[in-house]
């Protein structure tokens, strides 16, 4: 007979405890990225944020360990779980996918972009709730008109779909183009912002 | 280290939660000494090696914090709360829950350290040795000792195991 450390027990206090964990460090500033995890119509979707704001949203589909390993490689490994740093994005995803919100009123830190794909993140919230635009368009309104492919890689890389609305871009013949959550995922946040 | 922070929290979280309760018993002293393990793992994280044993690491931390809370323990004129109240407010822990933590809790003190350190915690007896004192031999005995005695308290039905 053995006697597996498994069989004592510990897992009723352990989400307590991390709880306590997320609250401490945070109070201390010791966390670099705060993370949780939401439902969504899209599926679960990974936030995360560092003291400046929301800097990574993430679909299901691209591994949350994964997300996460980047995230510490690129950020800082003190990373996380604390759900609290994120109520306010995650309520107002909520209240988006609800069709009750059309604009995100959420600091978000655009660390992991630079240069021209900065530039093309940053500007595409002008685009409004329900209206598209072409990755033409974008290029020309980002004063670039010639860079049109580096609108297309500057959507396909945004680190923070869905509140970046990436998905407001289309090809000039009104077909979707890419989508970091798929083409189904694009195509339903379209039809979410006609009804 | 790189990797993220989190992985470790999830990854060693209940081992040092179950090295912390053998150490201090069930109840707030050993909840205190894994949140400040944790906490001092999280202030040093960048700069630990990446080649580090990490549950060894933090099994050791978690030693050095027991110690400190058995200090401040010992310092408290009157003790606050006795170990069986504590344990009743655990949640909804099952019967055998209580009745394992609480042969440990009963163990002699060097097999339950022995115990907690090698057999939970996963520290070879030389390093257990280095922790409790003593040789390697006799952590091996007392280690060896105390989970007997725990196999012997055993649990009405899932004793088979």
């Amino acid at each position: 007979m053995t006697l597996d450390s498994t069989l004592f027990p510990v897992d009723h206090e352990l989400d307590g405890l991390l709880a306590r964990l997320a609250d401490e460090a945070d109070r201390r500033q010791m966390i670099e990225v705060a993370y949780r995890t939401v439902d969504s119509p899209l599926g679960p979707l990974l936030l995360a944020a560092t003291a400046r704001g929301l800097v990574r949203v993430a679909f299901a589909t691209e591994d949350f360990d994964a997300v996460l390993t980047v995230l510490a490689d690129r950020l800082g490994p003190r990373v996380l779980a604390a759900p609290a740093r994120l109520d306010r994005a995650a309520s107002e995803l909520d209240e988006y996918f609800c069709g009750t919100r059309h604009e995100f009123d959420l600091e978000l830190d655009h660390s992991l972009s630079s240069g021209f794909r900065q530039t093309v993140q940053r500007y595409l919230p002008s685009i409004g709730h329900g209206r598209t635009e072409t990755y033409k368009q974008v290029a020309e309104h980002v004063g670039n008109p010639a860079a049109v492919r580096a609108v297309g890689t500057a959507c396909a890389t945004n680190p923070i779909p869905v509140v970046v609305p990436c998905h407001r871009v289309l090809r000039t013949d009104g077909s979707l183009g890419g989508y970091r959550g798929g083409l189904e995922a694009k195509r339903w946040l379209l039809d979410l912002e006609r009804r | 280290m790189r990797q993220p922070f989190d992985h470790a929290v999830r990854e060693h979280g209940p081992t040092v939660l179950r090295v912390c309760r053998a150490v201090l018993g069930p109840g707030g002293d050993a909840e205190d000494a894994w949140s400040a393990t944790f906490l001092a793992a999280l202030e040093v994280w960048p700069t630990l090696d990446d080649g580090t044993n990490l549950q060894a690491w933090l099994v050791r931390v978690a030693q050095r914090k027991a110690i400190d809370i058995t200090r401040a323990r010992a310092r408290r004129p009157v003790p606050t709360e006795a170990l069986p109240e504590q344990t009743s407010s655990w949640g909804n822990p099952g019967e055998h829950d209580h009745l394992l933590w609480q042969a440990v809790a009963a163990l002699p003190e060097r097999q339950r350290l022995a115990v907690a350190y090698h057999h939970l915690g996963g520290l070879p007896h030389a390093e257990t040795a280095a922790l409790i004192g003593g040789s390697p031999e006799s952590v091996r005995r007392a280690a060896a000792d105390g989970i007997r005695r725990l196999r012997q308290t055993q649990l009405p039905q899932t004793g088979t195991s």
